[in-house]
Parts: C-alpha cells; structure tokens; sequence
C-alpha cells in the first residue's frame, strides 16, 4: 500500500496502472473530501490532502430495483452494488453480518408512550455489534490495496469484529488496546487472535499510536484509520434494511447513537441515496442523535445553538460512545438541524436504567450504547421534542453481555430462598 | 528550543518525504512559523484562513492534546516531540 498521496494523485485518477483492480471497489469512483470537496483517487487514503477534512467514498450509483435487491443474500451484501466492494464480494471469506431484525415495540412503546415503535437490533451480528458491518466492508477494502495486516485500535466491539473478520479471512490480524481493559473484553478479541497488544495509555493514546503506525508501516489497513472511508460506508447497510424492513419506505422518527458521530451521519445517507434511486418515496424523517453526559460534546453544542463542538475527556459508562473530540460531530449537527431532530444526552444510571427497561420490556439486552439510546428516546418524548404519535425507530448496536459490569449492580436475584415450597410461598412470587 | 515533528503522511510531499523533522521554537505557534520557513506551505495547511489550528488536525505536544493545553501557545520545552495526526475516532 503506498501511504503516500501527492499532487499528481489529484484530481482522480479511478484507475491508476498500478492500483486496485478494475471495479475493486464497486460503483465508487474516487474519495471525496466533505469540507471542500477535493477529490482524490480510491486508495488508503482518509484525510484531504488540502484541508484535512475527513474523504467519504463517492459513487456513480447504478439503476437498481428493489427486486434486485430482495434477491441477494440475507446479509449486508445484498446492497453491495452501494457499497464500495467488488461484484464478487460474497466469494471472500469473510463474516457476512446485516440482515438483523426490526422488532416491533410495543411493550416498550407503551412505557414510553410511543404509538409505533421499532428496535433495529444489530447485537445479532456474528460478533454481537454492528461493528461486523463496517468491518466487513473494511476487510473488503483491504483485501483489494493487497493489505497484509488487518489493524485496529480499539475498547472493544470493534477490536472483537477485526479479530474475528480476520480468522475468518486468513489474514494477519493486530488489535490495539488500552492496558487497562476489562478482562472479559480482551478475551473476547483475544479468543480470535494471537495479536493483541495492550497498549499503556488510555484509547486516546491509543488511536494516536495507530495512526502513527499507519503512516509508517507499508500494507497495514488500520480500519478506523486508513482505510476509514470504506469501512464508515458500511453503516449504510443500517439504513438500507430499516428502510427494506419498513417495506421500503423511510421511518418518520430515528434515534441514533453518537460517539464519532459515523454512524448517524452514514444512515441519512443511506436514506437519502435510497430516496435518489427511487426506491422509497422522498419525504420528511427526522433524525435524533443520542449521547452520555459524561461525554457528550455535539449534544452540547447542539443545545447551544452552535457548530463549535469543544472537545472534552470523556468520563462515562458508555465506552463504546467515549469520543471527547468527535470527527463527525459537525455533520451531525447540520444532520440533526436539517430534518427537525435534536441532540440529546442522559446521565449514566438513566443510561442503566434504559438498559433495565428494553430487558424487561422487550426482551433484549443491549450494551451501553443501547442503554442510551432508550434513555434519550424517553427524555425526547418527556420533554415533547420526540413526536410519539409518528412511526419511530431506534438502534441497539450491540449486546449487553459486552457490558456486564455496567448493570451487574442493578439486577440480581430477586429472593434467595430455602428449597422448600413453605419458603417459595414466603416470596409472595 | 530545538523540538521534533512527526509529519502526517499528507504533508510529506512538503518535507521531502520525511515523517519526521526538526523546528525551532518555544511554543507550538511559533515551532509552526518555523516549518513553514523551513518547508513553505505547511502552515497553510495545519491552520486555517484564521490562524486557528484546522478542526480535523490534532496536534499533539508529547502525548498530550494541545486542544487540552493552551492550543497553540503550548510551550514546546527542548526536545519535545509534536505529533501532527488528521482526526479520525472510532464508535459509532
């Protein structure tokens, strides 16, 4: 992989003699910066040349019917020809993740106070996040920049997706993590790779020693780094199957998780490239953006009315969603302002609480991540901002077995009793 | 002061190539001003039209973040190390 982007790279060449095979990357046809627009050709590049701004993959999208799409697999490939992999993507071995349920919540609609509500539960992905989904687009990319070491830095539901896409891919995998990690979650990356390398630091120290290797070592595809652009397009697949599961047609309400802010940004994109190839009628949605207290920068600028987000130490439960200086945040405000939605946070045991409550009420046990997202959904309608009469959906990105230690506190058994029908009695159970 | 700076790979086609190079100054403004006479442009590129650090540049002054510390006034005690990284995050 060359780490090199110079002048002559720009503007595109989509086909450079000695880059990527032909259709390598699908229908896109360069990297785009989303700050100024420059263009620069497919590679392992993620920062614009001339403003550092963030480059997003760019398409020439093709007629596609949703027959078509009905027709694929029962997994995120069934949009590939809106991702940026080849035609022939199903024939790597990777974890094929997508196509994960949309439960219809009603117990927890009537708690809330929600008329129609929908759970877009992405913990049923092979590694139990959505994380798989990125991943597997990442992998892909890889693949054709001949990468030889497959890299992350990582708390977590991303470093357990690379080790396990890894395996699965035959290819060399390397996953960086702060030193003080939980246990349980270094087994659960450490189970699929011999390369886990604990790093003394907290992530940010951690994403920084990345993205220095990054730009060091040839044929690494660090996936949150610098192959970021492919691996982000893989939210899209969220918003394609809310949409197909809908039956094709965009819900009016969706509530988001925000940590970088990649996901809420890549849903509406999602939506909005469904909506320019006809496949569901244009109309209003609205999108909410749902953060911790302990780490919740766009929230705070969005309250205020502001598109300078101040970058804080994050200090929260909700690790997965501990970004202090998030690179998308700003477009999840303009996101947020343009469709009639909002930004909003709630503390760590109101995070707890909504953990507790889609358990109980739906039978789903979410990470933390989760927890917030149904913490701010009931803040929204509490505080009338959230319309409960309208068709709503929120994500859970992942499982709460990830988590444990955030609500092992709060459950337990209910009555520790002799065994001896007397004493079930005496439980007034 | 005499520091050292870790050049980001999109800057490189300014340094010759070089991922790391040696600037003088005593705070990050100035070791700043001292690039760009040494490699012409460079600081067009890490600040803005405003001559405020650009909001997808991190900067690091040993392994702290300057947005943390006094921004570009930042000292730069001989022999630091500066990191200059385009932001990138994970989650969601």
């Amino acid at each position: 992989m060359s780490a090199v982007v110079t002048e002559a790279d720009c503007p595109v060449d989509p086909t450079p003699s000695n880059g990527p095979r032909e259709g390598a990357f699908g229908n896109a046809v360069a990297l785009a910066c989303r700050e100024c627009g420059h263009q620069v050709a497919l590679g392992p590049f993620y920062a614009c040349p001339e403003c550092f701004g963030p480059l997003e993959v760019a398409y020439e999208l093709p007629a596609i019917t949703r027959e078509e799409i009905e027709a694929g697999p029962a997994n995120i490939w069934r949009y590939k020809a809106l991702l940026p992999v080849p035609t022939d993507i199903e024939s790597s071995p990777n974890t094929e993740p997508g196509f994960t349920r949309l439960l219809k919540a009603d117990n927890l609609g009537r708690e809330l106070g929600i008329e129609k509500l929908w759970v877009k539960d992405d913990s049923t992905n092979p590694t139990n996040s959505f994380k798989d989904r990125v991943v597997a687009c990442a992998l892909s990319a890889a693949r054709e920049l001949d990468a030889k070491v497959f890299a992350c830095p990582s708390t977590g539901n991303l470093a357990n997706a690379v080790a396990a896409a890894g395996a699965r891919a035959g290819i060399k995998t390397v996953v960086f993590i702060p030193s003080n990690l939980e246990q349980p979650k270094q087994v659960n990356s450490a189970i699929f790779t011999e390369n886990l390398v604990a790093v003394d630091g907290n992530y940010d120290d951690v994403n920084k020693l990345a993205s220095e290797i990054a730009g060091e070592e040839e044929g690494w595809a660090f996936v949150n780094v610098n192959v970021r652009p492919y691996y982000a397009e893989g939210s899209k697949t969220l918003g394609y199957e809310i949409a197909e599961q809908l039956g094709w047609r965009l819900p009016d309400q969706i509530v988001i998780p925000v940590a970088s802010g990649s996901q809420l940004t890549k849903v509406d994109k999602a939506f909005q490239e469904l909506i320019k190839l006809g496949l569901v009628e244009d109309k209003p949605y609205r999108v909410f953006g749902a953060q911790a207290e302990g780490c919740g920068p766009v929230a705070t600028a969005y309250k205020a009315g502001t598109d300078a987000i101040r970058p804080v130490k994050p200090d929260t439960i909700a690790k997965s969603l501990a970004i202090g200086n998030p690179a998308d945040g700003i477009y999840v405000l303009d996101i947020t302002r343009r469709t009639d939605g909002a930004v909003e946070e709630v503390t760590d045991d109101e995070i707890r609480a909504g953990i507790v409550q889609l358990a109980r009420t739906e039978g789903i046990f979410t990470e933390t991540a989760g927890g917030t997202t149904v913490a701010v959904t009931k803040k929204l309608v509490e505080t009338g901002v959230l319309d409960p009469t309208l068709e709503t959906v929120v994500i859970n990105t992942g499982h709460g077995l990830k988590t444990l230690d955030a609500v092992s506190g709060q459950v337990s058994a209910a009555a520790t009793i002799a065994p001896t029908y007397a004493a079930f009695k005496a439980t007034g159970l | 002061m005499s520091v050292s700076v870790r050049i980001p790979t999109i800057l490189r086609t300014y340094t010759g190539g070089d991922s790391e190079v040696k600037a003088e100054g005593t705070n990050l403004a100035e070791v700043i001003d001292d690039l760009d006479a040494r490699f012409p442009g460079v600081k067009g590129r890490i600040l803005d039209e405003d001559g405020k650090l650009r909001r997808f540049v991190n900067v690091y002054v040993g392994n702290d973040d300057v947005r943390f510390q006094d921004d570009l006034l930042t000292p730069t005690p001989d022999g630091t190390e500066i990191s200059v990284i385009p932001a990138v995050a994970g989650g969601c």
